[in-house]
């Protein structure tokens, strides 16, 4: 293969309802401080962000490599916890962000490659078992450890002053906003969210990209043509694990605080499949499609499902007002899930690229 | 990824399987560091046989419960090549379905008499096991079999079905835990000199032993046995001789699914409590049990359970804080001994 030089990922969104959906997702994204100003709003939209570059990494694995792995959150975890124990330790101090990341990412990177070599030798399926098991026991060694990580309650701590809420840059209005440390740390998030997606856009598209695509289809025939699976495969693992340390990292700067429900809860790694999967397996927009969608969906939908569940426990109709408790999320997530595995493997971008070639 | 290292020996007349005993040592082996790290902790005295003793049968008790409910899923991934992530939800329905037929039988419960104590029993692990089997049943027919063969569908789909039978549990139970007190007359233990022992965990050593046994016997000693056991090597050979390969895969997946209901029955009753979570729990060692038997063996998974459980209680009598970690190290230890598990049976 010919090894070809192209500054960008030469990957384009091949269709123009896809595009148009991106380029609104992005503008809105990249200007939510001052079009929907107020905390609720900037912290979906932040969250957004991290969820689409948590999404996208995970998809390296899913979609690219056609492995299933459980122990995404737990690198995702191991970069929040980095940044969170650092900073809790150290005092609110940029080189504590430093050394968490220091810390963190390499011991991402070193884990993903001990688990990848252990277990991608033999089967892609032992590789679901055995994340699925690394991860739950790192959850109850990080809720149990809690002279290092706090337990059950988790870490709160201070950011640097810069990123602080109180830190006003611009006292006067700025279309109707307030700029703050906390727009500041927003544009971190953003920015960096953009930069490793565009990152992971990049790698699936350059040749070892493509190796990755090969395997996914027929390993056999791929390892016949030189490649070797097994480093192929952990390469990507450890790629997507560090990808997944440092959003990890974003997003303990932005909520402040870390514990085992926002950084390793196995309800993040079904938000990640089920992200991944909606949007669209093996294409990298889909992380953004999906990813928005989600997080839009869990922050409002689950508000219009307790009306719904009010409203049929008034009309007196029998098991409707469990079934649409806002806690049933999860049930109604999890049919959708099934039902896009099923009939849409490829996604809503699968969906859009083939409606419009 | 498909059969690669499948070819044995040839030119040996009519290969018989070679005799492997070493991994049923390891039991014994981990009673005995059991034993010897307890000895550290009391050095130089002798420990106390009798807590050793204690911790040893509920190693067993454990080992066993863990093994029924793991039993279903190596066979079913054995014959079918299916990994059900879905097995949790068969465990924590087979617990809720007990629970419909013990909480309104709580007085024969809580009576002290032997007969109505299984009166009440033997119906709710009866309509467990059945209700699992059925429901296992409709999950293969409408879930997993549009997609038999391909690997990441399946996991994907079957982690679905999970999630949402756990929902829906919670949907139609509650969120709270419900209580499952044992029969009376399974409470209170047996004294053998110094040592008490709880009488439900014998029970449970019993059950696993005569499942242990009979599904030996069943797959060695009967037709259906070998008709799995040549599934579980070569499933298109069996299917070109002329055999129905799918309805065995139903019976097989049904069997397997009542395991996890009757596995589930036991430690619901183990715990005296029932809720949504326990499958999601539980999944996660009977994974690393199935891992470390070799995927699809019923013998490896028998010992791999009872590695795990007695690994488990002593570190969680001399070490507890070492005692979360325990079954993972266990399982690294016995992958780099043999990478496919203790006895891997099947070619893939």
């Amino acid at each position: 293969m010919m090894p070809r030089v192209m500054p960008l990922s030469g990957d384009p969104p091949r269709s123009r309802v896809l595009a148009v959906v991106l380029i609104v997702i992005m503008v809105g994204l990249a200007f939510a401080p001052f079009l929907f100003p107020g905390a609720k709003p900037l912290n979906v939209a932040a969250k957004v962000c991290i969820f689409i570059a948590l999404a996208a990494s995970y998809d390296l694995l899913l979609g690219y490599t056609g492995v299933v792995s459980f122990a995404h959150t737990m690198f995702y975890g191991v970069g929040s916890y980095g940044v969170a124990i650092a900073l809790y330790s150290l005092g609110a101090r940029w080189d504590a962000i430093g050394l968490g990341l220091a810390i963190a990412l390499p011991l991402a990177a070193l884990l993903a490659f001990a688990i990848g070599l252990f277990s991608l030798r033999v089967q892609t399926i032992f590789f679901a078992m055995i994340t699925l098991a690394v991860a739950s026991a790192f959850l109850v060694l990080a809720s149990q450890l809690s002279w290092l990580t706090g337990g059950e309650d988790g870490r709160s701590f201070r950011v640097p002053e810069l990123l602080q809420p109180g830190t006003v840059f611009v006292p006067r209005d700025v279309l109707g906003v307030a700029v703050t440390g906390r727009t500041l740390t927003y544009y971190l998030v953003f920015v960096s969210c953009a930069l490793l997606f565009l990152l992971l856009l990049r790698v699936v598209n350059s040749p070892f990209g493509r190796v990755l695509q090969a395997i996914r289809e027929n390993p056999f025939r791929a390892e016949a043509l030189g490649y070797r699976i097994v480093i192929h495969r952990t390469l990507a693992n450890v790629l997507a694990a560090v990808v997944a340390a440092a959003v990890g990292a974003l997003n303990a700067l932005w909520l402040r605080y870390t514990g085992p429900d926002t950084a390793l809860s196995f309800n993040i790694m079904l938000d990640i499949l089920l992200i991944v999967v909606i949007g669209g397996m093996g294409t990298m927009y889909g992380a953004i499609i999906g990813g928005t969608l989600f997080v839009l969906a869990q922050n409002y939908l689950q508000a219009l499902m307790g009306t719904v569940s009010a409203a049929a426990g008034e009309a007196g109709l029998p098991l409707l007002p469990s079934l649409f408790h806002p806690d049933r999320w999860l049930l109604w997530l999890g049919i959708l899930f099934i039902a896009s595995v099923y009939f849409f493997p490829s996604g809503i971008v699968g969906k859009l690229r083939g409606g419009s070639g | 990824m498909s059969a690669q290292d499948g070819a044995t020996d040839a030119g040996a007349a009519l290969p018989k399987a070679q005799a492997d005993f070493l991994p049923l040592l390891l039991p014994l082996l981990v009673a005995i560091a059991g034993y010897l790290g307890m000895w550290c902790q009391s050095f130089p005295q002798l420990p106390s046989s009798s807590t050793w003793v204690t911790l040893t049968i509920a190693g067993l008790a454990m080992g066993m419960m863990i093994f029924i409910m793991a039993s279903g899923l190596t066979l079913i991934f054995g014959l079918m090549d299916v990994l059900n992530f879905g097995h949790g939800a068969f465990i924590a329905i087979g617990a809720y379905l007990a629970t419909l037929v013990l909480l309104p039988l709580g007085g024969w419960m809580q009576a002290d008499s032997i007969w109505l104590n299984l009166a009440a029993v033997v119906p709710a692990v009866i309509v467990a096991m059945a209700g699992t089997a059925v429901l296992g049943l409709a999950f293969e027919r409408v879930v997993i079999a549009p997609v038999y063969g391909q690997h990441l569908k399946q996991i994907l789909i079957t982690m679905g079905g999970m999630i949402v039978a756990e929902q829906i549990l919670y949907a139609l139970f509650g969120p709270q835990q419900i209580p499952l007190p044992l029969p009376t007359s399974l409470r209170g233990s047996f004294q053998i000199g110094e040592a008490a022992i709880e009488k439900y965990r014998v029970v449970c050593v019993v059950a696993g032993l005569v499942v242990f046994l009979s599904m030996l016997a069943i797959l060695n000693r009967t037709r259906i046995g070998l008709l799995i056991r040549a599934g579980v090597e070569n499933t298109e050979m069996v299917e070109a001789l002329g055999y129905r390969i799918t309805r065995l895969f139903v019976g097989v997946f049904m069997a397997g699914s009542a395991l996890a209901g009757l596995g589930g029955v036991m430690w619901g009753l183990y715990r005296e409590q029932v809720n949504a979570a326990m499958g999601g729990e539980l999944l996660v060692l009977v994974f690393i049990v199935v891992i470390i038997g070799g995927l699809g063996s019923v013998t490896g998974c028998f010992i791999g359970a009872l590695l795990v459980a007695l690994a488990t209680n002593y570190a969680g009598f001399l070490v507890p804080k070492l005692a979360l970690v325990t079954d993972i190290a266990l399982m690294v230890a016995v992958l780099l001994w043999r990478p496919r598990g203790l006895y891997p049976v099947t070619s893939r």
